[in-house]
């Protein structure tokens, strides 16, 4: 079995789904990032965001990203998934799972997994607010 | 040459993918003068990267018109 899955959902993201595939008999420590949908930013309220997504290229990102996680961590699976289309205030957004034997590394690969996937993987976020909508970070 | 559009590059052209009829264009650095003077829009982006066969591009890259080119707008993801 492969040591990492990555995936992209029109629909919920299930916590136990990652959670059963990155868990493990040699390891002892678990990291589980959530992104979920707030209804506030910058002061305005959000009524909901829209993801679209360069599908083949953002799970080819997302493995890139697991397949460095293991080169500089030690950790043993990594599961990242990532919603596409309409989804609410209080729904995942993202899930990232890690195992490692111990925390610290299960904390440091969930972390840089996150962070690479903001600055790196083709997905798009557009934020709708009560008065209108705008794609997130486009213009300077 | 097809080229995907995704996100505010969808906004901009009004289609999800644009033809690039312009022969003389090969590389990467080529196609992105092509888009700036064919839709000024994307002269006030943040920046924006242009994918080929689903990998990131760089500027002086050979494309052909079978290759799987997008214009990446700034990634918003997670």
């Amino acid at each position: 079995m492969n040591y990492y899955f990555c995936d992209i959902r029109p629909d919920h993201l299930s916590i136990d789904e990652a959670y059963d595939f990155i868990l493990d008999d040699s390891c002892g420590g678990m990291c589980l990032f959530i992104g979920t949908v707030r209804n506030v930013n910058k002061g305005e309220a959000v009524t909901h965001l829209d993801f679209e997504t360069y599908k083949p290229m953002a799970i080819k990102e997302l493995a890139k990203i697991c397949v460095k996680a293991k080169s500089l961590f030690s950790l043993e699976k990594i599961a990242i998934l990532h919603r596409e289309g309409h989804v609410g205030i209080r729904e995942k957004a993202v899930v990232i799972a890690v195992s490692s034997m111990h925390r610290d590394d299960a904390f440091r690969a969930c972390r840089f997994a996150i962070d690479e996937l903001k600055e790196t993987v083709p997905i798009w976020k557009k934020e709708f607010l009560e008065d209108g909508s705008y794609w997130v970070g486009a213009r300077p | 040459m097809e080229i995907k559009c995704f996100g505010i590059a969808k906004d901009i052209t009004n289609q999800s993918k644009i033809i690039c009829a312009d022969e003389s264009i090969s590389t990467v650095k080529d196609l992105r003068k092509w888009i700036n003077s064919t839709y000024a829009e994307f002269n006030n982006l943040a920046q924006y990267m242009i994918a080929v066969n689903q990998e990131y591009g760089m500027e002086d890259q050979e494309i052909k018109a079978i290759d799987e080119i997008a214009i990446i707008p700034p990634v918003s993801g997670g």
